[in-house]
């Protein structure tokens, strides 16, 4: 055991263990901050993956920006957070059983995989993948176009909320 | 060092649990964060084998930046709807939004 191997296994175990919180707990305001937490630890596992500009993406764009919008509509619509009672529906056997089987699914399909226990390759030290990422991002040759569909869609997105949520229609 | 297996098996079981959450959960803002759950597994398994499989290729990357600009969309509409139907309806209970049912 390594302890980058520890550590591993620290931060999965706390990000699983908040994901469940998530979905079981009953006030909403606590999965929001359930949610908050395991986001962090897979914030860690892009620092772990060498991926340092989605790390510092995943913790501004969903802790917080996502996680404040769940947290604002949980608070619009405030009587539903107070809810008594269960808020798992009552066919959360079956919900459980295709959970389960879409998990033992996946695990024996990638167990059959020949690279499932591939090493981490070192990196190539002169290549910096966040100066890749950036040229990629703005290159004609790379991805500029995928890059300001997207924008494009947010600004949809918004407008469309906005929109949406107009309180005069 | 850690084995590429132990990052898609921490995806998979993510992935499971926010699905979980998708199908069982009554409130619509909590099916949400199922579906931030399954979105963030997915960005575990794209960044995942980039950096196993290719990682003189930065496609990896870019498209979980892309994924991230999508689930941002997707959050706020989901929350712009939700919020409508909460002032129309007055629930956000999810078996109760029926109006489409005959």
């Amino acid at each position: 055991m390594t302890p980058l191997q520890i550590l591993f296994i620290l931060v999965a175990g706390v990000t699983l263990g908040a994901a469940f919180m998530v979905v079981t707990t009953r006030n909403m305001v606590h999965a929001a901050l359930w949610l908050i937490l395991g986001l962090f630890g897979i914030a860690v596992f892009f620092v772990l993956l060498d991926a340092g500009f989605l790390a510092v993406a995943q913790v501004i764009i969903y802790i917080g920006a996502i996680s404040i919008l769940m947290i604002f509509a949980i608070m619009l619509t405030r009587r539903i957070a107070q809810d008594v009672g269960s808020q798992i529906s009552s066919g959360w056997g079956w919900a459980a059983g295709v959970s389960l089987l879409v998990f033992s699914g996946l695990a024996w399909m990638l167990s059959r995989w020949e690279g499932f226990h591939n090493q981490m390759p070192a990196l190539d030290p002169g290549a910096d993948p966040l100066i890749d990422l950036g040229k990629a991002l703005v290159s004609p040759a790379g991805y500029v176009i995928p890059f300001e569909i997207a924008s494009v869609l947010l600004v949809a997105a918004l407008i469309g909320a906005i929109m949406v949520a107009w309180d005069k229609i | 060092m850690i084995p590429l297996s132990w990052y898609l098996i921490f995806a998979a079981a993510l992935f499971s649990i926010g699905l979980f959450g998708v199908l069982a959960r009554k409130n619509a803002v909590a099916i949400l964060m199922g579906v931030e759950l399954m979105l963030n597994a997915v960005n575990i398994n794209l960044v995942a084998f980039w950096r196993y499989q290719r990682p003189d290729i930065i496609a990896g990357q870019v498209f979980a930046v892309m994924v991230f600009a999508v689930a941002a969309a997707e959050v706020a509409v989901g929350l712009a709807l939700i919020i409508s139907i909460y002032r129309r309806r007055n629930t956000i209970v999810a078996d109760n939004i029926d109006m489409l049912k005959l």
